[in-house]
């Protein structure tokens, strides 16, 4: 049943997209676009086919820092979350200035991360980590303290210990939070460990972006780019997954909501 | 004020002069002035009053979550400080409050694992429950598949297996549906007969008051002050069929009048239409109900 109505969901949107590159394809051979300009969706199809083993070569490297990235944040966004919850003057001190920290543009610190790191896969990854940070670590925090006031007076008035309550109400409360925290992140993450490469890199989508485009390889810059929105489309799922498994009970919960 | 405890036995549970404080925008507010009572070990106390009369603040201060500004809470004899309290009585509130995240048995077994029962001892002991309370095949259910009666005796479980001799009940059926609450009621005095507890129970409901209590205690508006104590001598086991009866009757407008619902006819219909059992208890002001003043406290 619901199986059924998933299926229709996708249905109408991949109706349009395929619609959308019908047009594209024949407005592009009609007007007679030059390749380099913009290749025909079937050229794309088409590098996809010739330069797969490259195309794969710099995923594998562009994913390898997403994930080793958006798990920098994910440890430190989630610790950071703890402490500023459980210290006064770790949430005075911190949280302000966390939060202050995003008027700065992460990306911007990229030739920064050069100048340190060089071009190796280092500078990325903090780059990555310090764009999935701020949502994980401010949806900890405000997950932490979404714990119902009265179930928690409740606990207390069975002689519960701080570190129980803890334990049985604030994590499993913060646990919701944590996941859509996660979710932005990921996508964050995916952008970040692109644009890293962009600045100085001798490999990832965001290297060969910028030498096919060099090259006028148009239609291999565009490979990258449906490469980098699978990626950030199934890396959102995966953790989507996740946090189905990982919280059974919101299932009944907030089915429609999600 | 104080009736003496039934039995020789140390009272359960003892209040003595207990006033209390709270502060509100900066204002300092007297919520209860000079509380006493006891309850014996397995006695049956409702506690009754307008809203603003510091009922629920006095659970709060017996389960050691509100500090008290003056007088002793006494446990067995003991008087204890309001953290000292923490743990030692059994609390039931209007909102089931049960974890989403944990399944009916998981959150049945709760205050178990609080006290340190280990988490398989614990559900065993849970689930042992389950049929006598009506939920049998529901242990894994999650909260919100429950209905809002199946859910409150999840909590009420909890409550009885965290094994305290003191059960605090706040409103406990307050947030159900008339037929739900009628039968719930029926339900808890039933499981009350079988393992008796000292039990306060904090209600606005008259009928439910001397439905189920040995007696029931009437609050003042703010501050709470207690201002009547009604006896209920039904025996048990109790049944509905008592509602019917004349000495419910008198009880009641006994009570009615002790929360000055005497005073002005419409405000009486109000409270009383809000009820299931209207239909079975026409409750007249007949003249000639007896009323005896001399309970009345200033």
């Amino acid at each position: 049943m619901s199986r059924d109505r998933s299926f229709l969901h996708w249905l109408w949107p991949a109706f349009l997209l395929l619609g959308l590159l019908g047009i594209w394809e024949v407005a592009v051979r009609l007007d007679d676009t030059p390749r380099w300009m913009l290749p025909p969706p079937s050229a794309i199809a088409q590098s996809f086919r010739a330069d797969w083993r490259l195309l794969l070569e710099h995923t594998r490297v562009t994913l390898l820092e997403v994930i080793l990235g958006f798990g920098l944040a994910l440890v430190a966004g989630v610790l950071t979350g703890v402490a500023i919850d459980s210290s006064i003057v770790l949430r005075r001190a911190i949280y302000p200035l966390i939060i202050a920290s995003q008027t700065i543009p992460m990306v911007a610190l990229a030739p920064l991360m050069l100048i340190w790191f060089g071009y190796g896969l280092m500078p990325k990854i903090l780059i990555t980590a310090l764009i999935g940070f701020f949502p994980i670590a401010v949806n900890t925090v405000d997950g932490l303290r979404s714990g119902d006031r009265e179930i928690l007076a409740l606990l207390r008035s069975m002689g519960s210990s701080g570190g129980q309550r803890f334990r049985i109400v604030r994590v499993p409360a913060a646990l919701p939070l944590i996941f859509s925290g996660a979710r932005i992140a990921i996508t964050f993450c995916v952008i970040g460990a692109v644009f890293a490469e962009l600045v100085g890199a001798s490999a990832g989508l965001g290297y060969l972006m910028e030498r096919s485009a060099a090259q006028f390889q148009t239609a291999r810059v565009f490979a990258c780019i449906v490469i980098l929105a699978i990626m950030g489309i199934g890396l959102f799922s995966l953790i989507a997954i996740i946090e189905r498994l990982a919280l059974p009970w919101r299932r009944f919960h907030t089915e429609s909501s999600e | 004020m104080t009736l003496p405890p039934s039995s020789t036995q140390v009272p359960q549970l003892e209040l003595r002069d207990v006033s209390a404080r709270y502060v509100e925008r900066g204002e300092t507010l007297l919520a209860l002035s000079d509380i006493s009572f006891q309850i014996a070990d397995g006695e049956f106390v409702a506690l009754i009053g307008p809203s603003g009369s510091g009922k629920s603040t006095l659970l709060d201060i017996v389960s050691g979550l509100f500090p008290e500004s003056k007088g002793t809470v006494s446990f067995a004899g003991q008087p204890l400080s309001f953290e000292e309290r923490l743990g030692g009585s059994a609390y039931m509130r209007q909102r089931d409050l049960l974890l989403p995240w944990r399944s009916a048995l998981d959150n049945a077994a709760l205050a178990l694992e609080i006290h340190g029962v280990p988490r398989r001892d614990a559900r065993t002991r849970a689930a042992a429950r389950f049929p006598s309370f009506g939920l049998a095949g529901f242990e894994d259910a999650w909260p919100s598949q429950l209905s809002g009666g199946m859910r409150q005796r999840v909590a009420f479980l909890r409550t009885m297996l965290a094994d305290r001799p003191i059960l605090l009940l706040d409103e406990p059926f307050g947030a159900l549906d008339a037929l739900n609450r009628v039968a719930l009621q029926a339900w808890l005095i039933e499981i009350w007969e079988s393992e008796r507890r000292s039990v306060l129970l904090v209600t606005h409901d008259i009928d439910e008051a001397i439905f189920l209590a040995d007696r029931v205690i009437v609050l003042s508006s703010r501050p709470g002050r207690i201002v009547h104590v009604e006896p209920i001598s039904f025996p048990h086991p109790r049944h509905r069929s008592l509602l019917a009866t004349e000495e419910f009757f008198w009880r009641r407008s006994r009570l009615a009048e002790a929360l000055g619902l005497l005073d002005e006819p419409e405000e009486q219909e109000d409270s009383h239409s809000t009820r299931a059992d209207t239909r079975s208890a026409p409750m007249g002001r007949a003249p000639g109900v007896p009323y005896d003043s001399g309970e009345m406290a200033s």
